[in-house]
């Protein structure tokens, strides 16, 4: 199992880090994800848009592990996986942010940053009675906040004597301390005011920086165009175009997300015309749904146009 | 509050600073102010009255306070969840009348200890199942259990009290005299159960995850802990406390009596909140529940050597109870600003 055997079928482009195609989810009646397609590249940040009940917070579930999908495949590194719980997904290096800051307020930042993953002390103090390294955990969580430049003086400090902020910072610290293969930011700025967002993004851009790839669901456009190197817009249960903040301006983008207009009146057309040397014509970029996509080859021919950033 | 987008590294700590920490750590720490309570009572007690201060009336409160002590460990545990245990004192009580019918009949000491145990760590399982399966509120659960209990002791004792004599049951009741000072086995049980619960706690992924959980259920579920198992667990380990507080009451009074303990489960909750555990579950420690024991344990004593009638001694705790928890909602809504 090599990288390799899944990326020769894809030209010259990379296999993506984590791939889901048509995924379909249903809730009773309603369909809260329809033929949803989605790719994440190595090392970039995607911005994941939608507005209220497009069906965003299903797919970013389906992806972490949290739901499980009615129909659809999910390939990480190209290998199909079937994650039955968070904790499968995490197991396999995908880590999850929440907006609502799921940290424990009153344990300390390094309980915090190893709740669920404590390091145990070695031999059968650790191995039976669970017996924890509290300076090791202390030691290596100072570590990993100093590398993404939080600054926290004691990491013995209980997290609610944090600002809201800093809290965050807390949560995506230990998202990137664990994430081997990406790092799934729900709304992480949701909670927060200005500047304390400032402060995670900041985050994401050296966590990213790191060469790992952020998945990041938002609902704040200046945010996304500030931070992401393409944006994946959903709509009524499905991925409608993936855009770049750097031919499409937040109006597109918006237009786009609420229907007011189709990804081609915007500019975009189909990735299939563009795929060669799409660099060189701007305004390139709507993608259509995979519910337009003809014959037996979609499921691999709708990935996504080569990446643009120029990392 | 630090400006965490500031790029550049945090500078090196030097030791002043390292020491303002530690300093700070401790004033914030939250066995400062029960340890200040109880400090404050021994001396007040010490200065107004000639009989409290000596040796056999320090032995004499730690005797009285082993049951409730071990009861507040079991109740503390729970706490730590956000749940409460109103059944502990008939779970014990069962457990005692359990331990002494079958004696009284017969039967083999050491088996009516695992049978008394078997029972109270049975009862504390049904409490813990309830909670957890059944989603039910542990405040209805244990009210429920508190009543069917103390029926059940009571239809199994029918309605009569089982005299103890038998050593091994006793065994906790016994001492050694050391420098005239009777030190019962009860009272270094006492001291054994709350170390090994203190390092279960502080020092366990188990004790991480039984603050966690309590502390905030959801991000401990996020976190990949096992919620409902690890809430299990705190009442199963609760109910062998239990257990054990059974024998040790046989140990202080040699009478089983279906009667007896009525008051216990209040009792053992005041101990946990004089002691600085919160009621809404993941702050708190079992150091803090052996010094509000203690308190609790002084303050009847004092009172009643300084001729205070019994009712002040009620209200007294009453008063300690409330202000323990005003501080206790005082400093959540500091933290959650």
């Amino acid at each position: 199992m090599s990288r390799d055997d899944a990326a020769t079928h894809t030209d010259d482009r990379p296999t993506p880090v984590l791939e889901a195609r048509r995924l379909t989810k249903s809730f009773g009646h309603v369909r809260a994800m329809v033929d949803a397609d989605f790719e994440l590249m190595p090392g970039e940040v995607l911005a994941v848009i939608g507005d209220n009940g497009a069906g965003k917070s299903t797919l970013v579930k389906a992806l972490s592990g949290a739901l499980i999908p009615d129909q659809g495949e999910i390939l990480l590194e190209g290998h199909p996986v079937h994650f039955r719980s968070p904790l499968e997904a995490r197991g396999q290096g995908i880590e999850t942010v929440y907006q609502d800051l799921a940290v424990a307020p009153a344990l300390d930042i390094a309980s915090n940053l190893f709740l669920g993953r404590e390091i145990r002390r070695p031999g059968l103090l650790g191995t039976l009675l669970r017996v924890v390294d509290a300076r090791a955990m202390r030691t290596e969580a100072k570590h990993q906040l100093d590398a993404l430049g939080v600054r926290i003086p004691d990491v013995r400090q209980p997290v609610e004597s944090l600002s809201g902020g800093q809290r965050q910072s807390v949560a995506v610290a230990r998202a990137a301390a664990f994430g081997t293969r990406l790092v799934i930011m729900d709304e992480p700025t949701a909670a927060l005011g200005v500047r304390e967002s400032g402060m995670v993004l900041d985050l994401i851009r050296r966590i990213s920086g790191r060469g790992l790839p952020v998945v990041l669901i938002s609902h704040n456009m200046p945010q996304v165009f500030d931070i992401a190197d393409r944006i994946h817009i959903h709509r009524l249960g499905s991925r409608v175009a993936v855009v770049s903040p750097r031919t499409h301006t937040m109006a597109d983008a918006v237009a786009i997300m609420t229907g007011a207009a189709t990804p081609d009146e915007v500019g975009g057309r189909s990735h299939f015309d563009e795929r060669a040397g799409r660099r060189d014509r701007p305004g390139v970029q709507g993608e259509p749904t995979s519910r337009a996509l003809p014959g037996p080859d979609g499921a691999t021919d709708h990935g996504l146009p080569e990446q643009e950033s120029p990392r | 509050m630090t400006d965490a987008t500031a790029a550049d590294p945090p500078p090196s700590v030097p030791g002043p600073t390292e020491r303002r920490e530690a300093l700070g750590r401790a004033l914030r720490n939250p066995l400062l102010g029960p340890l200040a309570a109880l400090v404050a009572a021994v001396a007040i007690f010490t200065l107004t009255t000639d009989t409290f201060a000596t040796a056999g009336n320090a032995s004499l409160i730690l005797q009285q306070s082993i049951v409730i002590g071990t009861l507040a460990l079991g109740q503390t545990l729970i706490i730590l969840t956000a749940g409460i245990d109103l059944a502990n004192g008939a779970i014990a009580v069962l457990g005692t009348i359990v331990m002494a019918k079958y004696v009284v009949g017969g039967g083999d000491p050491l088996l009516a200890l695992v049978l008394g145990l078997t029972i109270t760590v049975v009862l504390g399982t049904v409490s813990g199942l309830l909670v957890t399966r059944l989603g039910l509120p542990p405040f209805i659960v244990t009210l429920g259990m508190l009543t069917v209990v103390f029926a059940l002791a009571r239809l199994y004792a029918e309605s009569r009290s089982y005299p103890v004599t038998d050593p091994l049951l006793r065994f906790w009741g016994q001492g050694t005299v050391v420098g005239g000072v009777r030190i019962t086995w009860g009272t270094l049980l006492l001291i054994v159960v709350f170390a090994v619960f203190w390092f279960a706690l502080s020092r366990t992924a188990w004790g991480r995850h039984v603050y966690a959980v309590g502390n905030a259920p959801e991000a401990a579920r996020l976190a990949g802990i096992k919620v409902s198992r690890t809430i299990l667990s705190v009442y199963m380990a609760a109910g062998a406390l239990y257990g054990i507080a059974a024998w040790q009451a046989l140990g202080r009074i040699p009478n089983a009596d279906p009667n007896a303990y009525q008051t216990a489960n209040l009792d053992s909750i005041t101990a946990v909140v004089i002691g600085g555990t919160s009621l809404f579950g993941g702050r708190g420690s079992v150091i803090g529940t052996l010094i509000g024991t203690l308190i609790v344990g002084v303050l009847r004593s004092g009172l009643t050597q300084a001729g205070i009638d019994n009712l002040y001694q009620d209200l007294a705790t009453g008063v300690l109870v409330i202000v323990a928890v005003s501080l206790d909602q005082v400093s959540r809504r500091r933290a959650a600003r």
